[in-house]
Order: C-alpha cells, then sequence, then structure tokens
C-alpha cells in the first residue's frame, strides 16, 4: 500500500526540478497534438526552439515578448504569496495601457514622457488591483471573483473608448491615436524590437525578488499569506499590508501595459494583450511564486509563441499549439506541487 | 423615452431576449451546481468554446444537429470531470485549475478547429437549428410568438429552471450537494461522499456548460468563431453572484442581462442614445461586484466554496 504523506519542508531543488517536470510531461502531452497534426514531434519543437532561441534576432524577439509576462507574473507572484488572490492582471494591464497611452500623447521631451507613462500605468493598474483588495478588506468580499470581473469592466471601457472618443476618424478603426514618436521607447539593438521596457522588466525582476525577500514589506506579505493569524499577533496590520499588495501587483501589471505602448504597438487597440494577464499566472505558478523564477519561467513562455508560428509555416500544425501549452503547463505545474506538499510512502500491509 | 418603450413591447425584441437569455441560463445553472457543491468552476469560459467547437465540428461532419449537442455536452462533462480530478481529488486550488482548464480548452478548441478546418476566408457554417413553434401556445399574442416559437434548445432551457430547482432542493441527491458546498464535514459524517457528490455537480455542471455552447455555435451563429463566447462564461459567473445562488433568481438575472444586452443591441442598430454600448455590456459585472459588497454580511455562499476536502484532515 501507498499512503500520502503530509510533508513539513521541501528540498530547495524542488524549485528547479518541479517546473522543469512540469514543462516536460507538458511538451510529452502535446506531443499528441503534432502527431495528430501529421508531423514530426521533434521536428516541430525543434523549429519552434530554433525559431524562438536559435539565434541573436529570434532572442530579442523573445525577450520582447517575455516582457509584459514577466512583469505579470511578477504581479501574481507577489499577490500570492500574500494570498491576495488577484485574477485581474488582465484588466490591470489594459488600464496601464490605457493611461500610458493618454500621457504618450500629450507632447514632451521624450525621457519625461517615458517616465509619466510609466507612473501613470502603474498608478492605473494599482487602483484597478485597490478595488478587489478594498472590498475584500472592508467587505469581506471574495477577491478571485471581483478581480476576474474587474477584466471585463476594464475591458470594455477600453473599447468604449477605442470605439468613441479615441476611434480613428480618418480609418474609421477601433485604435487610439498613436504615442507621440518622441515617448517611444528607444531601441536598444538597431534592427531589433529590444526596446528599454524590456531592459526594465529584466531588472524589476530582482529587485522584486529583493522587496520580497530582504525588506519588512516583504516580510509582511510572506506573513500575511502563510499565517494571518500568527502576522496578527505578531502586530503586523494585515489588512494594511493587503491594500499595499494590491497596490504593488497592480503597478507590475499595470507595467506590462505600458511596455506595450511605448515599446511594441505606441498606440492602444483591442487586442494589445492576448491574455497576457492570465499567462502571468501560469508564469507565477511555474516559478513557483519565486520573482526571480519569473523571469525563465515568462522567456518560456514566449518562447514557446514566438516559436509556435515559425512551427505552424515550417510544418503546418497549427500555432494554437501555444496556447494549449500554455494551459497544460499551468495544470502540470499544480499536480507536480502535490510533491511539495505531500510525500508518497509505502506501508506495510499490516495497518 | 416613448421611443425606448415601443421597442421593448415589440415581438421581436421579447424573442431576442429570450435567445440571449438561453445560454447564459444553462452556463449560469452549470456554474451554481458546481458552486453549490463547494466548487467554483473558472473553466467555463473555456469549457463553452470547446463544447461550441466540438458540436459545431460533429454536426458539420455528420449534418445531424442533435448528435452535435450529445458531442457539445459529452465533452462538457468530461472538461468538468478534468476539473472536478483537480480540485476535488487532488484538493488543488480551484481559481488557479479553473483559469488552467480555461486556457486549456480554449488553446484546444483553437488549435482543433484549425487542424479541422483549416484557415479559411469564410468561416465553415452549418444549417442550425430551426424555430420549432409551439401549437396552441404560440398563437397567444405578443408571448406567443415571443416565447413559444423558439428553438427547441430554448424550451430545453426554461425547462432547465424549475428542474434545476427541483432536484437542488427536494432530492436527496440536491440535499447532498447543498451538504457538501455548506458543511462537508457533517455531510462526511451523515455518510454523504464529498468527493462523489462534488464530482457529480461538477459534472452535471459541465453538462450545462456544454448545451450553453452548443447554443452558441448551433442556434444562435450557426458557426464557430474565436469570439462565439466572448467573455459569457464571466458572465455566467457573475450571474450566479448575483442570482445568490440560486436556480431562479440565477435565471431571472440571466433574463435580466439578456434584457439589458438586448436593449443595447437595438440602441445600436436605430441609432439611438448616445451612451456607448460597452457601457450596458459592463452593468452586469459592475452590479455583481456591487452587489457583492452588500451580500457578503449575510453570508450567502457556499460556506466551503474554494476549500478542498480532505477526510483525515481534521
Amino acid at each position: 500500500m501507498f499512503r500520502l504523506e503530509v510533508r513539513t519542508s521541501t528540498p530547495a531543488w524542488f524549485n528547479l526540478v518541479l517546473p522543469l517536470l512540469a514543462i516536460g510531461a507538458t511538451l510529452i502531452l502535446c506531443s499528441g497534438l503534432i502527431a495528430l497534426a501529421g508531423a514530426g514531434v521533434l521536428e516541430s519543437y525543434g523549429v519552434m526552439f530554433t525559431a524562438s532561441l536559435g539565434d541573436s534576432y529570434a532572442i530579442t524577439e523573445t525577450l520582447v515578448r517575455a516582457a509584459p509576462m514577466i512583469f505579470t507574473g511578477l504581479a501574481v507572484a507577489v499577490a500570492f504569496r500574500a494570498k491576495f488572490w488577484n485574477i485581474g492582471a488582465e484588466g490591470q494591464l489594459l488600464a496601464g495601457a490605457v493611461a500610458s497611452c493618454f500621457v504618450g500623447a500629450i507632447p514632451m521631451p521624450g525621457p519625461l514622457a517615458m517616465l509619466l507613462m510609466a507612473i501613470a500605468g502603474a498608478a492605473a493598474g494599482a487602483v484597478v488591483a485597490l478595488v478587489p483588495a478594498t472590498l475584500r478588506v472592508k467587505f469581506k468580499v471574495d477577491d478571485v471573483v471581483s478581480s476576474l470581473l474587474l477584466n471585463s469592466v476594464i475591458y470594455y471601457a477600453l473599447m468604449a473608448l477605442i470605439e468613441g472618443p479615441w476611434k480613428d476618424s480618418f480609418s474609421g478603426y477601433p485604435i487610439s491615436p498613436p504615442i507621440e514618436d518622441s515617448a517611444n521607447f528607444p531601441v536598444l539593438i538597431e534592427g531589433t524590437r529590444l526596446h528599454l521596457g524590456v531592459i526594465v522588466a529584466l531588472i524589476t525582476a530582482p529587485s522584486i525578488w529583493f522587496l520580497i525577500a530582504r525588506t519588512t514589506l516583504g516580510f509582511r506579505i510572506r506573513v500575511t499569506g502563510e499565517n494571518p493569524e500568527a502576522a496578527r499577533y505578531g502586530g503586523i496590520h494585515v489588512e494594511r499590508v493587503l491594500l499595499s499588495t494590491a497596490l504593488l501587483s497592480g503597478a507590475l501589471a499595470g507595467l506590462a501595459g505600458v511596455g506595450e505602448v511605448g515599446g511594441v504597438h505606441f498606440q492602444v487597440m483591442s487586442d494589445i494583450s492576448p491574455g497576457y494577464g492570465y499567462s502571468g499566472i501560469v508564469v507565477a505558478m511555474l516559478a513557483r511564486l519565486n520573482p526571480l523564477g519569473v523571469v525563465p519561467a515568462a522567456i518560456f513562455l514566449a518562447a514557446v509563441m514566438t516559436g509556435a508560428e515559425a512551427m505552424s509555416r515550417a510544418t503546418g500544425v497549427p500555432a494554437f499549439l501555444s496556447d494549449v501549452i500554455q494551459g497544460t503547463a499551468l495544470l502540470a505545474m499544480l499536480v507536480a506541487l502535490l510533491f511539495t506538499a505531500y510525500r508518497i510512502r509505502r506501508v506495510g500491509a499490516s495497518r | 423615452m416613448s421611443v425606448v418603450l415601443e421597442q421593448i413591447f415589440q415581438v421581436g425584441f421579447l424573442a431576442a431576449i429570450i435567445r440571449i437569455a438561453t445560454p447564459l441560463a444553462f452556463a449560469t445553472l452549470g456554474e451554481m451546481f458546481s458552486e453549490r457543491a463547494g466548487v467554483l468552476n473558472l473553466g467555463i469560459e473555456g469549457i463553452m468554446l470547446l463544447c461550441a467547437m466540438t458540436g459545431f465540428t460533429e454536426t458539420s461532419l455528420s449534418g445531424n444537429l442533435w448528435l452535435g449537442v450529445m458531442v457539445a455536452v459529452l465533452t462538457g462533462m468530461l472538461m468538468g470531470a478534468l476539473h472536478a480530478l483537480f480540485t476535488v481529488v487532488l484538493g488543488l486550488s480551484q481559481h488557479v485549475c479553473g483559469i488552467g482548464v480555461t486556457l486549456f480548452s480554449s488553446g484546444l478548441a483553437y488549435f482543433l478547429y484549425r487542424l479541422i478546418f483549416g484557415q479559411q476566408s469564410v468561416p465553415p457554417s452549418i444549417k442550425g437549428f430551426q424555430t420549432l413553434p409551439i401549437p396552441v401556445l404560440s398563437d397567444i399574442p405578443v408571448l406567443g410568438p415571443a416565447v413559444f416559437n423558439q428553438f427547441t434548445l430554448v424550451y430545453m432551457a426554461i425547462i432547465a429552471i424549475p428542474l434545476a430547482a427541483f432536484v437542488l432542493y427536494r432530492t436527496p441527491w440536491g440535499l447532498s450537494v447543498r451538504m457538501v458546498g455548506e458543511n462537508p464535514r457533517a455531510a462526511d459524517s451523515a455518510g454523504v461522499s464529498v468527493i462523489a457528490t462534488r464530482f457529480q455537480a461538477v459534472i452535471l455542471g459541465g453538462a450545462l456548460m456544454g448545451l450553453a455552447g452548443a447554443f452558441l455555435s448551433m442556434a444562435q451563429f450557426n458557426a464557430f468563431t474565436f469570439g462565439v463566447v466572448s467573455g459569457r462564461g464571466w458572465v455566467a459567473i457573475a450571474l450566479v453572484v448575483f442570482g445568490r445562488w440560486d436556480p431562479w433568481r440565477s435565471a431571472g438575472a440571466a433574463l435580466l442581462f439578456a434584457f439589458v444586452d438586448a436593449l443595447q443591441l437595438r440602441m445600436q442598430a436605430s441609432g439611438l442614445g448616445h451612451i456607448p454600448y460597452e457601457a450596458f455590456l459592463m452593468l452586469p459585472f459592475i452590479f455583481t461586484i456591487v452587489a457583492m459588497a452588500f451580500m457578503s454580511r449575510n453570508a450567502v455562499a457556499p460556506s466551503a466554496l474554494l476549500k478542498p476536502f480532505r477526510r483525515e484532515e481534521r
């Protein structure tokens, strides 16, 4: 007989092995779909890899796509650490995009515009995240549902803007006016799309790690998440910590939107985010809520997305495979996480 | 204002409300069963999309509409079982699993659809359900043509509402569902299998989500597009809360939302009013969030919602 036994601690190497295990299982499961499409599994994954990480240009494209998911991944990781269930990174991202687009369209010196875009975007995301957190703290409203529903509210608000006052009166397309050229984020390597925002994302991850692991606020966030009663007993104002966490989480998700406006699209349209907010949940879970792990996890998902398009062109396997991989990876990671909570023990027949 | 009122009391308008409400009613009842048993199913958005795809595909390949509906329902049950396996049996966190199920099922729907139909400039369509007027009843003025000259799936939704209420409140199984959603520990002591009951409720919910998806691709649009569900699953999540986890109120909430949606479509078409139509689409979400703030004080949500049950843990 086997039985599950509750684990009290997990070895550190689990942080690396579990995501790899989940990703391995995902790739094996999804190879069935590649076979179903009549293509070679290894060939398809091979094309996916070369097209996303095979040369320096491909790597820059993957990094550009990873940047928003680094931000949303951090947003979710920070929130989940405090057990603030922020499912609303998608809406917070959109709010950040809209706010930064407003600011970016105002003529002013470039560096100032970029700074103000980031501030406005982060603030907008933070305000949106504050809603479910406040409702939870003041009215005991379930944050999962309220943060999820807010995504739809923000999405329709964005649509109302781009189909209303922002609508391109010349072409009639539902897109916002572009931001000022001077506000476009500088490209770091000539001939690529690698923009300033990507570097900011890569620097933000270790900063958030430092904040969570080494500062008082980070300590409060962790204790609030792990044991709110103990936190309260220890003199931590749990409600205030939840609100601060929401502000931080929403600001990070908002920055994802800023990067997309300032560095990639230079305007806002309805599909500015192909679900980066939800991908952030996948990223955060793969990273085991560790801000440093968010970077490789986001790069993995970005590589899958970038590579899937090339794979589709080369082998005819629909590029939507990347969406299946995302969902499967999240579910596989959740199952893998069971190993952290339990261990399987062999027990004798004489029970 | 009188123009608006005139619009409201048109047969076509009433019929449109019923049609818009049907998939929402199925989805809302499905989510309600799942949540009453203590399992939040955020997979609903993706499950509906996948079911809309599989039902449509089956019908377009076999030419049989009811076979398509059956496949959609089976797909829903299968995805419900997947969600239940993760959240009920393995006790994994419901919201993250739900997002996972939505990402997985919608990805799978896109992938399989593209694989089967390729990329066509004009999306393939089917000859969907035709309206089936009910003799005598459909002759009632106004109400008759609006309510009793509809798709069979609409009649099924109308029957599903009292049936759901009956099952939930008047059958032993319904009692078990409510028990495992309110107090699984007590249910377990009373000899009710928490795991089995929750599993069944989530699968039943999946079946209803399947009907919702089938209605969209096989009666309302007669085609599968990537935006065929476009947030209706999230609307259902809101309506369950707004309807206080009760079949009658949830269905009423679906009807109310359908009314607002139909009004919004009318105003857009007639160029009436200067309010952006998105404002109407936002309403159910805003109402629900506000309602949650007022409701939470008298705790109407199933107490064990979001809480996994493990027998050995006390």
